[in-house]
Order: C-alpha cells, then structure tokens, then sequence
C-alpha cells in the first residue's frame, strides 16, 4: 500500500492551490479597484495649470485664487475686464513668453536668458492689468509681481464641468459632464433600437419557431456576439457612417446614432440569450392554463409569459446597456469623438471608453491628463459595478420569488 | 347563438396575432440578415485582397501594400500567451468552486466577484493592464504584458465554462467512485474530468475566438503602431490584427489607399472568429453524439 | 344526441401509438371517469377533446371527435372557441401570477369581453360556483399565489367556469392536494354536473368510484372496458378490470 500521509499531504497541497485559483476573480476584481483608483486620485486637489508653469498678476491685483474655467476664459479673450472675475476695474493684458521679445532685445534679455527673470518681474510690476503665464524657474525670490493660485480641481467641477479641454493651455478644462452624457446617450439609444429587436428575436425562439429553426438561429447569435467589436467598427465606419451622412444631409456621418446603431447590434446577443432564458422558465402548465381558456398564443405570450419573465428581461434590458457603455473600439470608431454636450442624435459625441482609448497614449505617465483618464476608468467600473449588482440583486429574488 | 359577435372576436384575435408573429418573424430574419450583411459585407470586400503574399509578407509603403504578417503572428502570440495564464488557473478555479467550496456563502461570493470581473469593460482591462504590467511590475509594452491582461479578461468565461460542464456531471460517477474507495482528488482526475473534459474544450475554443479579436486591452499593453518584424521575446511589442485594422482604417498615413488592406485584414480576422466558431460546433456535435454511442 | 363521442380514435407521438381505436359516448351533464395506469393514454385522451395535444410537435390523430355532434378535428374549426366551449382543470393548481380577480376574469378578457359590470358579475358567479367565495371575497386584488393549494384548485375551477363552458375537462384535479380539500372538489364535481358535462382524470379508485356516473378503464392505449361506474366497480365484465380495480396491479 502507499504511504497514507504522504497521499493525503499531497491532496491538502492540491487542494489548497485550486482554493487559490478560486480566488483569483476577487484577487482580480480588488487589484483592479486599487490600481484604477491609486493611479488615477491625485487629481484632485492638484493645479490644473500646466505643469512647470504659473501665472503672475500686477502686485495691485486683488485677486489671489482663480478658477480653471475663468483662466480659459480670460486667455480666449472672452472676460477682458478684472471687474468680470471680482477684481478692480482695468483691462486684461495677456502675456505669454514669447511676447518677452517685442519688449526686450535679445542683448537686454542675455545670451544664455540670464536677464529673463528679471525682464518678466519688471513687465508684470510695470502694467497694472497683465497677467503673464510663465514658466515657475523664471520667477525668483525677488519676483515684483505676485503669483495667483488657481483653484484646485475638485470632484464637482471634474464631474459637472461642460468642457473637456484637458491639454489646454495655461489651465486644462477637465469638466467630464459632456462625456458622462456623450456615453449615456449612445447607450440608451443602442438599448432603444435593440431592446425591441432583441425580444422579438427572444420570443420568437422561445415561443413561436419550431425547433428547427431554433437550431439554426441559435449558432447565428453565438456567432454575433464573437464577431470582434473593431470588425463592427470597421463595418460601421465604412457602411453606416456614410448611409447616415447622404440619408439626413449632413457634413459628417459619425455620429451618436451610428454609434447607437453599431452598439444595438453588439447588444442584440445578449438581450436575445438572456431574455430567451428567462421566457422559457414559464412554466408550461400555465401556458397550457391559458390556452385552455381560448387564449390564442399571443394572448398567451403578452399576457402570461411575458408578464411571468418580466425580470428577465429586464435583466437582459439593463445587461444590454451595461455592455454598449462599455464597449470601446466600434463607439471610437463611427461616433466622431466630439467632447461636446450633445444635443443631438446627429451630432458627433464622446464615450468614456473612446476618451480613455483616443487620449491614453498621448498623455503623459501621472500627468494631470493621464489621471483624469484613470478617474473616467474608474467610473466607469462603477457604473458596470451597479449594473452588474442590479442584475445579480434582480435575478436572486427572483429565485427566491419563484417556489 | 352568440356567434356573431364571437365569431368578431375570433377574427380580431386571429389577426393581431397574425400580425404580432409577423413581425416577430420579419425582425428575426432582419438580426440574420444584419449578420450574414456584415459577413457577407467583408468576405465580398476583402477576398480578393487576400493572397499568400497578403498572409506572409511584412507592411509595406506606409501599410498601403504589402501583407499583415507581423499582425496575424502578434495575434497568435498573444493567443498563446493568454491562454497559458487563463486556462490553468481557470480550470483550478472552476474545479474548486464545483468540486471543493462547500460553504455557500463563499461560493456565492466567489460567483459574484467572477460576475463583475466579466462585466468590466475591455478597455478598464487596459488601464489596469498598463498600470499593472508595463509600469507597476516594468514589463514595459510586451507580448507579456498583453497575454496577461487578456488573460485576465477570459478568466470569468474559463472559469464558468468549467463550472457549468463539471455541473452537467451526474453525481452517480463520483459517489461510485468514492465507494471503490478513491480519494476525492483522485476521482475528480479519474472520472469527473474526463466526463467533462468535451464540454470544457468547447468553451475554451470560444474564450479563444474572443482573445483574437478585443482591441482596447491590448491599446496600451502590446500593440504596435507599425512594426515591420517579428519578436523575439516576451518582452517586445507585436502588431496584432484587431488593432492593425483600427489603424488601417482610422489612422493610418493613407486611408483611401489602404481601405483594401484594411478589408483583408477585416476578413482574415473573422477567418479566425469562424473556424474557432465551427470548431466548437463540431466538437460539441461529436462529442455528443460519442456519448450517445457510449 | 351524446354529448361527446368519439370514432375509432388514434393518436400518434411519431412513431408512438398512443391511443389505439378509442370509440366511446358521453352523455350531458353526467360525470366520467377515466381511469388506469401512468402511461395507459387516459390524459392523452382527455386532452383530445380541448385540442391540448396540438401543442406538441408530431402529433398525428385519426378518427372523429365530435363535441355537440361538430368534428373538432375537421379543417377550419376554431381551436380557441372550442376550448371556450370545453373548459380544462389541471392535475397541479397552475393560477396566473396575476391578482384572484384577474385570474378569473382572465377568461374572459382574453375572449374579448370589456363590459366591466358583466365581467365582475362572472366571476362573483364563478366564485360562488367553485365554493371559493366565502373564502376570498375580502382580497380579490391580492395575488392568487397567496392562497392554499386547495384554493388554488378551487380557483383554477373558478377560471374555468367563467367563460361558461358546457364540457370541463379535469386532469387528475386533486392529485396535489391533502384530503380534505380533496372532499371539497368532489362535492364540487357533484354540484357542477347539474349544469356541465364532466369528464375525470384520476388515479384514485375510491374518488372514481365516488364522483363518477361512468367509468372507463384504459390500458397500453387501449379502451379497455367503459360502462356505469356502479356497474365497473361491483361487477367487472371483465378479469384484467377487476385486477386493476382491486389493486392487484397498476
């Protein structure tokens, strides 16, 4: 006989290492949170003035903190006054670095900039309504202007913020609400287009098709829901994108509803598997009950089965959106990516997903920029959080609903 | 008799259910044809694109000529690479939650996180990926780095692949063969896998069809722009298909000229998808139809 | 003219013969029962006469049946008046997830009626039929789950009566029930055959021999003996009958 402890050893060992493969998805799930939100938190209660830079008023400016969208708004010339932003009276006088040289020659700033400072200082003491953005190494301690602090970026205006400039500059504009919004209205019109299509098809298969038929039409879906979504984007681009242009007349084809359109038809596998599921869960004896009482199989299907499933399917509906929200390559491809509030269906529109793919690569590592794409990522696995829990709440009641 | 008005009624029934059929009937055809437009779209498009040269040559003339080679061998690579993570772990994972949890309240929650970790979009994957694997641990852009955030991502469809066909076992196998005195690890090896084992390859073939073609997890852990040559390690960057054809077809130097390219590439891709598709099909069919003669 | 009658009557599932050359008549308003063992076809035959088996792919019938002397197999019939004509009670209570009230309204509804005070007027009626209204007349608008399996039953009858059907079928009704909501159907049964034909499904000897007028005694498809229950159940014509009815088999 072998050896009994050594066999049983052996067997605690195994088990033990298929215990820490059972937990790997919650190992993952936390990784994720942490890293997401690790990389991604210093942005708040950081300057969103560009990195190495300041700017600096006239010593008899008033004003000492300002907001990021007044900065934007004073160096696009639209506030021209101080009175505007709670100072004195007295207009705005931009000044970038390079404006140093229709001031000062090249002899008087220096060969190696030794003078620089020294030319900024004596700029910004000498016109009262200046206000100069400069690099932070220029400014020294004998500096005769004075350095205004911007107003830190805070959770509120980075989710309610309606402009989304977040490499602009003297002071990035990391306002999200028209990409929250650009991802909602994509998704809800995805949900509208396919939700109806995808019951159809779900009660067709479940109650309506011969067996036959199901057979055929059930590899179809499976086969839908495996075609890569940049092969969808693809088709979208090349086949929908220019439909909708000639169709409504427009300059530009990529739009929210081509975005929509793409996205239903991504959503369309999940809706119909999981509605399906859920319709053919009414127990027969009841489909049979009504029948019996002179239902024709309609009556019997809007009035019973699909009363009966309703939670299903609103499963499906709300796994459907889950997924069009998430989706990346195919929105990014057919939606023209415009960090604009949307207004209309056939207008460009930005995703989170299509922001964080598009902008990624260009922002640099911790960079103001960088962060706020890890802060998008972040919300929206809280968004796929709730859904999914909502899912999982709805489905267990109705476990427990059903005897 | 009554059956005037009845026979008003049945009419009106009979109608709004011929009505309501007919267009369950017509939207059903139209997700079909929706499908077989798109396949039929790309092959229509891309065939004649496709050539040996297509298949074994390197990009050429700013990806306006040439073939997709380095692509289609990153894709594999990455295929490869992803499945030696997710596929070991995964089936441990699954056989743990079938065969060894016996606390509830633990399985449910470990079947709760595997739920979430399935509906975290791709793209959340390459953050974490990029955070994780090419700065936090310095893999850098890698095959590594790529493999193992798409692992992670086909975790929840290993791990549920393998639950389900454990599940689908009758417990009379394993109660017979704890009554000829096998030890439960030796009964899972000797008879509750191999009963399951058909069913766990054909959802790994799938887990693989969706591997080959997710571009957003790949964006910032692997995929090169343009590189005209093979890796030679795990730690250097490849081109990949999915994320070729995003570059053919929305940025690349010459979008007009390489709309061609980008249709080979397009179709060579859904190659890929379709045979892995049948494959399982026909797995599935044979082993099935092996047991019934069994 | 009987009420129901059937001529040399067969029933395929595929290749399965599930009822062999069934030829029987059932007078109005009396009850029969069908009795027999699991398998011999005897629910197969009840679903016959509401058309219920047409739910199942490959099913192929020959021979007539005749409800009120129409063919209800013949082309163009219209399977959802009949079965507003030839009510169904089945063997577990199967209520609607729907409200008591809807539940018995459902009927009607369903077959086009929108005449509000008319419906309510049903269904008290078909409550007060089923012996259910004393019960529930304080909570129709609470959901039918709520009430007892008996109840249910008792509801289910209700649902049927509503649409003032002349035939109800019953699919052994009390075979999920404890006994003494057992006894509450039969005495049910006893009432409504004053005004229904009544034909039964039951495995239960006693309660065939309790409820029914008539009895018929299937085996392997085939109509074995078919005759006044008192008649089956005292004197046998024939041997296999009586083993069956003693409880020597089955």
């Amino acid at each position: 006989m072998p050896k009994p402890f050594y066999k049983k050893l052996f067997e605690k060992i195994i088990e033990g290492i298929l215990a820490l493969s059972g937990s790997i998805t919650s190992l993952a799930v936390l990784l994720i949170v942490i890293f997401l939100f690790k990389e991604g938190l210093g942005l708040f209660n950081r300057s969103p003035i560009s990195e190495g830079y300041v700017l600096a008023v006239n010593k008899s400016n008033p004003i000492s903190k300002i907001d990021a969208n007044l900065v934007k708004q004073i160096f696009d010339q639209e506030i021209t006054n101080w009175e505007k932003v709670g100072g004195k009276k007295d207009s705005i006088i931009l000044f970038h670095l390079d404006d140093i040289n229709s001031i000062y020659t090249e002899a008087q700033i220096g060969e190696n900039l030794e003078n620089l400072p020294t030319c900024i200082s004596n700029v910004v003491d000498s016109i009262g309504g200046i206000v100069a953005f400069v690099p932070k190494s220029y400014i020294k301690s004998d500096f005769k202007g004075k350095v205004i602090e911007p107003v830190n970026i805070t959770p509120k205006e980075f989710l309610l913020g309606k402009e989304w400039y977040p490499t602009a500059e003297p002071s990035a504009q990391m306002g999200i609400l028209p990409i929250l919004l650009g991802t909602l209205w994509v998704s809800l019109g995805a949900i509208l287009l396919s939700l109806p299509l995808g019951l159809a098809v779900a009660i067709y298969m479940a109650e309506i098709a011969n067996a036959r038929v199901r057979n055929i039409f059930k590899p179809i879906i499976e086969l839908l829901a495996g075609i890569p979504s940049v092969i969808y984007g693809f088709f979208g681009l090349v086949v929908i994108v220019p439909l909708i242009q000639t169709v409504f007349n427009l300059p530009v084809g990529e739009t929210a509803l081509a975005g929509s359109i793409i996205l239903a038809i991504m959503a369309l596998p999940t809706i119909i598997t999981i509605a399906e599921d859920s319709l053919r869960t009414t127990p027969r004896s009841m489909k049979e009950a009504s029948l019996a009482l002179g239902a024709s199989r309609w009556q019997t299907i809007y009035r019973i089965v699909i009363p009966y499933s309703i939670s299903g399917i609103t499963a499906a509906a709300i796994l459907g959106i889950g997924r069009a929200i998430g989706e990346t390559m195919a929105v990014l491809m057919v939606t023209g990516n415009a960090a604009v509030m949307p207004h209309s269906f056939l207008e460009p529109v930005r995703t989170i997903p299509a922001t964080i793919a598009a902008e990624l690569g260009e922002s640099p590592k911790d960079g103001l920029h960088y962060q706020a794409l890890f802060i998008l990522g972040s919300i929206l696995f809280i968004m796929t959080l709730i859904i999914n829990l909502t899912v999982e709440y709805i489905s267990s009641r109705n476990k427990l609903g059903k005897r | 008799m009554i059956s005037e008005k009845r026979t008003k009624i049945e009419k009106s029934k009979k109608r709004s259910e011929q009505i309501a059929f007919g267009i369950f009937r017509a939207m059903s055809i139209l997700v079909v044809g929706i499908l077989f437009f798109i396949l039929g779209f790309i092959v229509v498009k891309g065939i004649s694109v496709i050539s040996w040269d297509f298949i074994t040559k390197m990009p050429e003339d700013g990806m306006t000529k040439g073939g997709i080679y380095p692509a289609i061998i990153g894709t594999f690579c990455l295929i490869g690479g992803s499945i030696l993570f997710s596929f070991p772990i995964g089936v441990m994972s699954g056989i743990y939650i079938n065969e060894y949890a016996t606390n509830g309240k633990l399985v449910r929650f470990i079947r709760l996180m595997t739920n979430n970790l399935a509906g975290i979009p791709s793209i959340v994957f390459g953050l974490f990926g990029m955070s994780l694997f090419v700065n936090t641990l310095g893999f850098g852009d890698s095959i590594i780095a790529g493999s193992l955030t798409l692992g992670l991502m086909t975790l929840p469809v290993v791990i549920r692949t393998t639950e389900e066909a454990l599940k689908s076992v009758d417990n009379s196998f394993r109660h017979g063969s704890y009554a000829l005195g096998a030890s439960k690890l030796q009964t899972i090896r000797r008879v509750t896998l191999p009963i399951a084992y058909p069913n766990i390859i054909t959802g790994l073939i799938l887990s693989i069809g969706r591997v080959s073609g997710e571009t957003a997890p790949i964006l910032f852990t692997v995929a090169a722009y343009f590189l005209p040559k093979l890796p030679h390690s795990i730690f250097d960057q490849v081109m990949a298909l999915p994320y070729h054809l995003y570059v053919l077809a929305t940025s690349g130097t010459n979008i007009e000229e390489s709309r061609p390219m980008a249709y080979g590439t397009a179709l060579v891709l859904i190659m890929i998808v379709l045979i892995l598709n049948l494959l399982a099909n026909a797995l599935r069919r044979y082993f099935s139809k092996k047991v019934k003669m069994n | 003219m009987a009420k129901i009658e059937t001529l040399d009557a067969n029933l395929f599932y595929g290749d399965f013969h599930a009822l062999k050359n069934i030829s029987m008549q059932m007078e109005e308003n009396t009850v029969t029962a069908l009795i027999g063992p699991s398998g011999c076809g005897k629910s197969t035959y009840l679903r016959l006469f509401n058309r219920m088996n047409d739910l199942i792919d490959s099913t192929r019938i020959t021979g007539q049946i005749l409800v009120d002397g129409e063919d209800i197999y013949r082309k163009n019939i219209n399977v959802d008046e009949l079965r507003i004509k030839v009510g169904m009670v089945f063997q577990k209570p199967n209520p609607f997830p729907k409200s008591i009230f809807e539940n018995v309204a459902y009927g009607l509804r369903v077959n086009g009626e929108k005449n509000k005070s008319y419906i309510e007027d049903k269904v008290v009626q078909s409550l007060k039929q089923s012996a259910l209204w004393n019960e529930v007349s304080d909570k129709l608008t609470k959901s039918a789950f709520e009430l007892s399996g008996g109840q249910q039953q008792r509801l289910c009858i209700a649902r049927a009566l509503a649409i003032s059907p002349s035939v109800i079928l019953m699919d052994e009704p009390a075979s999920a029930l404890d006994p003494l909501s057992t006894a509450k159907i039969e005495e049910l049964i006893h009432e409504l055959k004053k005004e229904y034909t009544i034909v039964i499904v039951t495995h239960n000897m006693q309660q065939a021999s309790r409820v029914s007028d008539y009895t018929a005694f299937f085996y392997l498809g085939e109509l074995v003996e078919y005759g006044q229950t008192v008649e089956i159940f005292t004197k046998p014509k024939l041997k296999h009958t009586e083993n069956y009815i003693t409880g020597r088999f089955g």
